[in-house]
């Protein structure tokens, strides 16, 4: 049994770096907001902290169990988020959605990094809400905390 | 046995990313026989009309399929009368009109329904929903150890204040095969009516309803070689007979006045609107070919799979099996994990090699719970399957525990 390139594209290794050393993994303590979000059709879950202050992201850690696609999508939308503003922390997950549904985006608007690598999930369907959870919790989140 | 049986199946014959399929998602839902998609067919060529009304030649004929395709059904679990035979959209449908039907009309404040943890969330949502609107108390019992249901746990949860067991015939995760017969016993000597979700026992087990007791039992036909959107509520004649309608409109009334109306007698009065007749056709081709091959070949065949499954899938390092390890005591299903590779990576990894099977909670949430899971991988066999494609999944399940182990 070999494996063809698309499953090669699926799970890049930078992917697979993320989902077995996740960054910020964990919960924030003070002054967070908390976002819980489950994906019912699989179980896949999320518990998101953010720390929002003067209309930026200063800290953001997550918790949960799913699959490879969605816990490094947490862990690197995490990593993306930390230092940004609000409105560019939620253009980044537009970007991010669009990216999923294979739609344009302004490509040279912000350096994705690590984020790039999710691109190959757009080609399975039935990933794409594996990779999303992180993000729609994160939308939400830093909504509450403005 | 069941020799060349994939030539009836079309849609097997395919390759799927560049392998040929191999279809082990029948608890999800079964692939269909050409008989069946052949029988819709000439159904909505030829004879296709609306049923129990008009009075010319089409809707005669309509209606003979309609309510032959009742009769197969009522042949193929051995109810005493086609009275008791109802059609509705699905186990889940059959289930939510007892809850409705029965329950609502015969619980008060305090009665216990009796469950199970392996339940499908369609055999424990309804009873959950009735429960909190009765003030009902709804009690689980919890499986063994090896994932079995053991009497005196059975015995130890119905109590006299019961009114209502419902459990699986097998269940979907574990594949448990349960001793229906048994906890009617025990049901019907606390007074309280056993219903039975038959949707993974039905395309698998023969099933005789007056040998088992039970009161109610719903199964689906996508399950056992039908057309989905077909399902089958069985109810005892007389427990029918005392149960309001619970859609009403057209098909079901009887005398219809400004202020009052009254019902058809059974089946009818639980069948509002224009029925699934295409449907039910598809499903009595169904059962005509479940009973060609017959019902103890079909279960012969899956033991006999799944003993071979639990034999290659256990030469797995890392490999976790749910359910009982005795082939015996389940139908033809297995459930598993692989250490560190996440069930929807396996699933992803094996489609990508032509290979179906179900990952997720499986609609068990309760019991993932109990497995202290969150998701499980699930491979699921039928009458069309055979070693080679356990093969195939066992090679498959080698390859993506390596791919993720050491590729990365």
């Amino acid at each position: 049994m070999s494996f063809n390139k698309n499953l090669d594209q699926l799970y890049r290794s930078v992917i697979m770096d993320h989902y077995k050393n996740p960054r910020n993994k964990g919960s924030l303590e003070e002054d967070s907001v908390t976002i819980d979000m489950n994906n019912p059709t699989c179980g896949d879950r999320i518990h998101l902290t953010l720390k929002v202050e003067a209309g930026i992201v200063k800290d953001a850690k997550f918790d949960g169990e799913g699959c490879s696609i969605s816990m490094s999508s947490a862990s690197m939308m995490t990593q993306i988020i930390k230092g940004k503003k609000i409105e560019e922390a939620l253009e980044l997950a537009d970007i991010f959605s669009k990216m999923m549904l294979g739609e344009e985006f302004d490509v040279d608007k912000y350096d994705l990094g690590d984020v790039e690598a999710l691109q190959g999930v757009a080609k399975f369907p039935a990933r794409i809400k594996c990779a999303t959870l992180a993000w729609k919790a994160m939308e939400k989140g830093v909504k509450e905390g403005e | 046995m069941i020799k060349d049986i994939k030539r009836y199946f079309p849609i097997l014959n395919q390759e799927v990313n560049g392998y040929p399929l191999i279809y082990l998602d029948s608890a999800a839902t079964s692939q269909k026989p050409i008989q069946v998609i052949e029988a819709m067919k000439k159904y909505y060529e030829f004879d296709n009309s609306n049923v129990h009304r008009g009075v010319h030649t089409l809707g005669n004929r309509a209606t003979d399929a309609y309510e032959g395709a009742r009769e197969k059904v009522r042949n193929f679990i051995n109810a005493k009368s086609m009275k008791e035979i109802i059609f509705t959209r699905g186990t889940t449908t059959s289930i939510n009109t007892v809850a409705s039907g029965y329950g609502r009309q015969n619980l008060k404040e305090g009665d216990e329904i009796v469950i199970s943890i392996m339940e499908h969330h369609a055999n424990l949502i309804p009873w959950q929903q009735l429960a909190k609107e009765k003030g009902a108390i709804l009690n689980y019992i919890e499986p063994e150890a090896d994932g079995t249901l053991s009497l005196e746990k059975v015995r130890a949860t119905i109590t006299p204040n019961t009114k209502i067991v419902s459990i699986a015939m097998a269940s979907n995760v574990m594949g448990t095969i349960n001793p229906i017969k048994e906890i009617t016993k025990i049901a019907h000597e606390n007074g309280a009516i056993m219903v039975v979700d038959a949707a993974q026992g039905a395309p698998h087990l023969k099933i005789d309803v007056q040998d088992l007791d039970c009161d109610f039992l719903a199964f689906s036909g996508h399950k056992m070689c039908g057309p989905t959107g077909i399902g089958v509520l069985y109810g005892k004649q007389t427990l029918l007979e005392n149960m309001e309608p619970v859609e009403f409109g057209g098909e079901m009334i009887d005398f219809v006045g400004l202020h009052d109306s009254t019902w058809k007698e059974l089946p009818w009065k639980f069948e509002g609107g224009t029925p699934i007749i295409a449907s039910a056709v598809g499903l009595g081709a169904a059962i005509d070919f479940l009973n060609e091959i017959g019902l103890e070949n079909i279960e012969a065949h899956e033991h006999k799979l799944a003993a071979y499954a639990l034999d290659q899938l256990e030469t797995i390092d890392g490999l976790t099996i749910y359910g009982p390890r005795d082939a015996n005591k389940r139908c033809g299903l297995v459930t598993f994990n692989l250490d560190d590779v996440h069930p929807h990576d396996v699933a992803t990894v094996l489609d990508m090699n032509g290979i179906a099977i179900r990952a997720g909670h499986h609609c068990a949430q309760p019991l993932m719970k109990w497995l202290k899971v969150t998701a499980t991988a699930r491979a699921s066999f039928y009458m069309y399957n055979d070693e080679a494609d356990i093969d195939a999944l066992v090679t498959g399940l080698r390859s993506a525990k390596e791919y993720f182990n050491d590729v990365f």
